[in-house]
């Protein structure tokens, strides 16, 4: 072979990913992709992880940016390749997760002919992505590779896609050099909170007689955890976690109570329908939290702490802006704020806590899924150990009973509630931190979504502990369905889908489900456990956690334990339902 | 309707354009008019952008447009004092004995006559928004034919 001078599109990328501090990335070949493939091939400073779907390189991708903090990589080709990781990146966008997606794009000649394989990738990803590229000459491909990863994870992180037609991978760049600075005009995200607004939510403070912190995912995308709970103790204050922000503080605190919103702890919502001042820090008051708006926190004024200044009185109203990281905002509030003594108002949590902030009905006969996280948590709370989850019942289970101890622990697809997360995200998040042991849970419904990442789990030797909560329906759409659609389980049940004329409920069924999870894991060489009494709980759990690598765990569990307490869509946060 | 006109530099880059109309349909903001095109620097665009809404949906907007990667910078023409042109092209039927009177009239706007046809005038006028709907609203019993507007543009009166 004659001597190239310059290097390949495809070798710039490469190049550029090593110097982002890239090891491991998530993909799926295709036709435009083959070049990138290639330069790959012999890359050895970087794991390329082969899924069997996009859409799970882009969740592992997305579960390896949460456990670590860095930013996640996934490629595709182009058209269907590139569709496909379509859910991902929305998923990652609506919880702001630091990715790059990389797709495959036809040759710029074929670029709006209809080629094979074409999709409009920029088009289709602009309202999903924080900024995206097209690279149509090579020329500008180490800038835009640079100003990609500095745009994923500076300010609020975000996915972006960079859009590579294949003749730019494969054409050649002389003087090929990769930017060690980047600038950009345009996009100078605000760091430093701004020290006026820092003394005057202070003073609000200072004069406050029921605080409640309010924090959510932001604190942990800013790793402020510590200033986090420098500011809760000094203040003697009650703090509520989002579901994006479990973890942010100790779930085991005295001062914690619980979630706040749609399946949140009464205690927290209470004190936010009470209180005098919120301090709300990373959080963006999503409608799963605040329910009605009009009514939510009616007596309080709020600062609102948050890095994306669009954020601020979005949706409520804010009192003291603050924008800037979290963590540089907290340090200057920590220095300037007096220690509360407790006061009325802590007496006040106590007795809406009353002991635990959740409770159910444990059984003897049947396994309730509630019973299964708690167990869990027993057994694995001195573990370190990371927890990814699905959507659903089992999702909202695992946020009330797990009770998250440090950040980066719970990986929970929140925002855009994409059920098939979980799996794909525990692979990423285990390889991202050296095969560490990682339960993903999920529902019957959910984990069927991505089960052929069984092979990517078995075939890497990925220590990913599956645990499914098998209720035999799709459990949260069947909970409304029982609550507000007179019972009428449309397309909810998973034995018999829309077949059956006359159902008299589960436990007349005398539908096989299907699959049978056990065998499918064996057919993927992954051991499998299931649990159909409460009594076997716990040793499944052991059984399963116990064995290297991958596990599989079936709990056959009530099929119709709903999800409580709840406060219905639209309504306030003080009209909470805690049973049926 | 509240209007409020922004006038917005941004990166003079393809696609832009497409990711502040997205930004709008995508919240299902309605957009009055915009004007896009090139400013002393190439590298750089403005864009008028004439929004409908009301405070808070304003307030969205501009902390939206903010956000764009490729938004250098966002202007609230609010509370400035504002020079504000827009340029029309109309034709105008004539019928058979009104060509006198639509000059005259034409003539007090300021509007330049650009074609004569045997039935119908052309005019073009350059004015701020308010005088052109005064215009049009005058000369629409005569009957309009075709009307380009080409939407508004504006500058503050001294640099901000």
């Amino acid at each position: 072979m004659e001597d190239i001078l310059g290097k390949k599109g495809a070798e710039i990328l490469v190049d550029a990913l090593i110097q982002e501090g890239v090891d491991i990335i998530f993909g799926y070949p295709g036709g435009q992709a083959i070049p990138i493939f290639d330069a790959l091939y012999d890359e050895k400073r970087i794991k390329v992880v082969l899924t069997r779907h996009e859409q799970a390189a882009a969740h592992a991708a997305d579960g390896y940016a949460r456990a670590t903090g860095k930013t996640g990589v996934c490629i595709a080709t182009s058209g269907p390749g590139a569709t496909n990781l379509v859910t991902g990146i929305a998923t990652a966008y609506l919880d702001s997760i630091p990715m790059v997606a990389i797709t495959g794009q036809v040759p710029t000649p074929y670029l709006g002919t209809d080629a094979f394989q074409e999709a409009d990738m920029v088009g289709i990803s602009r309202p999903i992505t924080k900024h995206n590229f097209l690279v149509k000459d090579i020329k500008e491909f180490p800038i835009i590779l640079k100003q990609a990863f500095y745009i994923a994870h500076s300010g609020r992180p975000g996915p972006v896609l960079i859009d590579i037609p294949s003749d730019i991978s494969r054409g050649i760049l002389e003087d090929y050099s990769y930017p060690k600075e980047i600038s950009i005009r345009s996009y100078k995200p605000t760091v430093y909170g701004h020290p006026k607004q820092i003394e005057k939510a202070a003073e609000l403070i200072k004069n406050a007689q029921k605080p409640v912190i309010f924090a959510g995912g932001g604190v942990i995308s800013s790793n402020a955890s510590q200033e986090l709970f420098e500011l809760v103790t000094k203040l003697n204050a009650p703090i509520t976690l989002t579901l994006m922000g479990l973890g942010a503080f100790p779930g085991e605190h005295p001062l914690f109570i619980g979630m706040p919103g749609m399946h949140g702890s009464k205690t927290a919502n209470m004190a936010l329908q009470q209180a005098d001042v919120i301090i709300s820090i990373g959080a963006r008051f999503d409608d799963r939290v605040t329910g009605h708006v009009g009514s939510f926190a009616p007596k309080a004024k709020i600062i609102h702490i948050d890095i994306d200044p669009a954020t601020i009185s979005k949706i409520v109203r804010v009192d003291i802006p603050v924008v800037g990281d979290a963590k540089n905002i907290l340090k200057e509030l920590n220095k300037i704020l007096p220690i509360r003594e407790g006061s009325e108002w802590n007496k006040q949590i106590e007795q809406w806590k009353n002991g635990s902030l959740f409770t159910y009905r444990n059984s003897e006969k049947v396994i309730k899924p509630q019973f299964v996280i708690e167990t869990l948590y027993k057994l694995t709370k001195d573990k370190d150990i990371v927890i990814t989850t699905d959507v659903g019942q089992h999702q909202m289970w695992t946020a009330q009973y797990y009770r998250f101890l440090k950040p980066r622990t719970f990986i929970s697809s929140g925002g855009m509630g994409t059920m098939g997360y979980g799996m794909p995200a525990a692979m990423g998040a285990s390889l991202g931190l050296g095969y560490k042991q990682v339960v993903s849970v999920s529902g019957d419904g959910s984990i069927q979504m991505n089960i052929q990442e069984l092979a990517t789990i078995s075939i890497n030797k990925i220590p990913v502990k599956i645990i499914i909560i098998n209720n035999t329906y799709l459990g949260m759409v069947r909970q409304w369905q029982e609550m507000f659609w007179n019972k009428r389980y449309s397309s909810t049940c998973l034995r018999g889908g829309t077949l059956c004329i006359e159902c008299k409920g589960p436990s007349h069924c005398k539908k096989k489900y299907i699959p049978d999870f056990i065998k499918l894991a064996e057919s993927y060489n992954i051991p499998s456990f299931r649990a159909e009494k409460p009594q076997d709980v716990e040793r499944v759990l052991l059984e399963g956690l116990k064995i290297e690598g991958p596990a599989l765990m079936e709990f056959i569990v009530a099929p119709e334990e709903n999800v409580f307490p709840m406060v219905p869509a639209g309504k306030s946060l003080d009209q909470v339902m805690e049973e049926l | 309707m509240n209007t409020r006109t922004i006038s917005v530099l941004v990166e003079n880059h393809s696609g832009t354009l497409s990711r502040i109309s997205g930004l709008f349909s995508s919240r299902g903001y309605n957009i009055a008019s915009l004007t896009v095109g090139e400013t002393e620097d190439p590298t750089v665009s403005r864009m008028t952008i004439v929004v409908e809404g009301d405070d808070q949906i304003i307030e969205q907007v501009i902390k939206q447009l903010n956000k764009l990667i490729d938004v250098i910078k966002v202007i609230d023409l609010k509370d400035l004092p504002v020079i504000e042109r827009e340029f029309i092209l109309i034709r105008v039927d004539t019928g058979k004995n009104n060509r006198h009177e639509i000059i005259e009239l034409a003539d007090l706007f300021g509007a330049k006559v650009v074609y004569v046809g045997s039935s119908s005038i052309t005019f073009e006028l350059s004015a701020p928004c308010d005088k052109i709907n005064d215009f049009i609203s005058l000369i629409r019993p005569y009957g309009i034919k075709e009307l380009i507007r080409t939407g508004k543009v504006a500058m503050a009166q001294t640099k901000k």
